[in-house]
């Protein structure tokens, strides 16, 4: 047999790459993939439980729609912000890439907190679950008191749907920031979970959850020390692949959820 | 294999120059245009069916504008478009084979 001597300069050969674009894309898409049917799997859920409840209730007022119209703003607005934070990296402008990314996190966080506005009302008109903390004097005020008792699965199937949707949208944030920002992002998430533990009365559902900001903080720590690295043009398009896909989800939320159980007068 | 995976990426932020900015400020209009629509259709106060209809509908439609734009699938190579789209539409299809299960609830009247 014949031996082979390969030279040392000779340039490495690859197959071509899947569906022609890199491995980090790819990923992205397959997750995106896999969580959208998460995404699918509740809105059938809130979807079964108004098909199967004759007597759905009906707890927004124009004063929610309103609100939740913002919030679709916001994340539409966003989403432009994102596409122009991908293309000034495309184009290797730094500064503009950065500051597209920190005003699509301004965006994000408005859409929280408008969000939050929006669980803090219902809940205070009676609309609970039995996980989250009793609120003072809840028992004899409230315009939603019964439907806990009566249509369980409208508290449920609508916290668990924009629940999950609100933590992607504060985990995306967080995403968004870390790419931006990088190590000089830890203190300021340190101060928003801060600001959000502290800010927030014991008795509301998000003086527990601001922990996540926390646990983001801690998770965020390690990779950034274990791995530091510039992140590119390619990182910046697979975050934008996610803030997008928060963004889609939403266009289904706000008509199922919102608009189809609205109440006009 | 880091180099080749950076050159495939420096090869797609190339042909993402060729897409004018104006096209994202179009979408993001149509987009908004169209919430606007559903918003007003809401204090129209429609039939729940029909007014169900056109929401998924105009849904759909702000879906696709947002995957193709600006996720940028419109720009992918067909087999990347074909595969993950179907694949996903297939997945969420087979879901709807429960909503049968929730109107035969609601004819025999459980409570």
């Amino acid at each position: 047999m014949a031996d082979v001597t390969l030279p040392h300069d000779m340039p490495a050969v690859y197959e071509p790459s899947l569906f022609g674009t890199y491995s980090k894309k790819i990923g992205m898409w397959l997750f995106l993939m896999s969580d959208s049917l998460t995404f699918g799997a509740l809105l059938y859920a809130y979807s079964y439980g108004r098909i199967s409840t004759p007597n759905w209730p009906t707890p927004f007022h124009s004063q929610s729609i309103v609100n939740a119209t913002i919030m679709t703003a916001f994340l539409l607005t966003s989403s432009l912000t994102m596409v122009l934070a991908v293309r000034a990296s495309a184009e290797g402008n730094a500064k503009a890439q950065r500051l597209w990314l920190l005003a699509t996190m301004a965006c994000g966080m408005g859409f929280v907190i408008l969000h939050g506005r929006e669980w803090s009302k219902l809940i205070a008109e009676g609309l609970t679950l039995p996980v989250f903390p009793k609120l003072p004097g809840q028992a004899v005020a409230g315009e939603f008191v019964n439907v806990a008792k009566t249509v369980p699965q409208f508290p449920a199937t609508f916290f668990g749907l924009t629940g999950m949707h609100m933590l992607h949208v504060t985990l995306g944030v967080v995403y968004l920031g870390v790419v931006a920002l990088r190590r000089k992002f830890i203190p300021i998430l340190l101060i928003m979970w801060l600001v959000a533990w502290l800010g927030t009365p014991s008795y509301s559902p998000f003086h527990y959850g601001a922990h996540v900001l926390l646990v983001a903080a801690v998770v965020c720590s390690i990779v950034l020390w274990l791995k530091p690295k510039v992140y590119d043009s390619s990182d910046v398009e697979v975050a934008g692949l996610y803030w997008h896909f928060v963004d889609l989800v939403w266009m289904f939320i706000f008509p199922l959820v919102y608009l189809m159980s609205a109440k006009i007068l | 294999m880091e180099a080749f995976q950076q050159a495939i990426a420096e090869q797609v932020a190339e042909q993402q120059l060729h897409h004018g900015k104006a096209q994202f400020f179009w979408v993001w209009g149509a987009l908004l245009a169209m919430t606007a629509i559903e918003v007003y259709l809401t204090y129209q106060n429609l039939q729940p069916v029909r007014m169900l209809t056109i929401l998924m509908g105009l849904s759909f439609v702000k879906a696709a504008l947002i995957i193709g734009y600006f996720m940028h699938m419109k720009y992918e190579i067909s087999q990347m478009k074909w595969l993950t789209m179907c694949a996903l539409v297939a997945c969420l299809a087979l879901m709807m084979i429960f909503f049968p299960d929730a109107l035969r609830i609601l004819s025999l009247g459980v409570k």
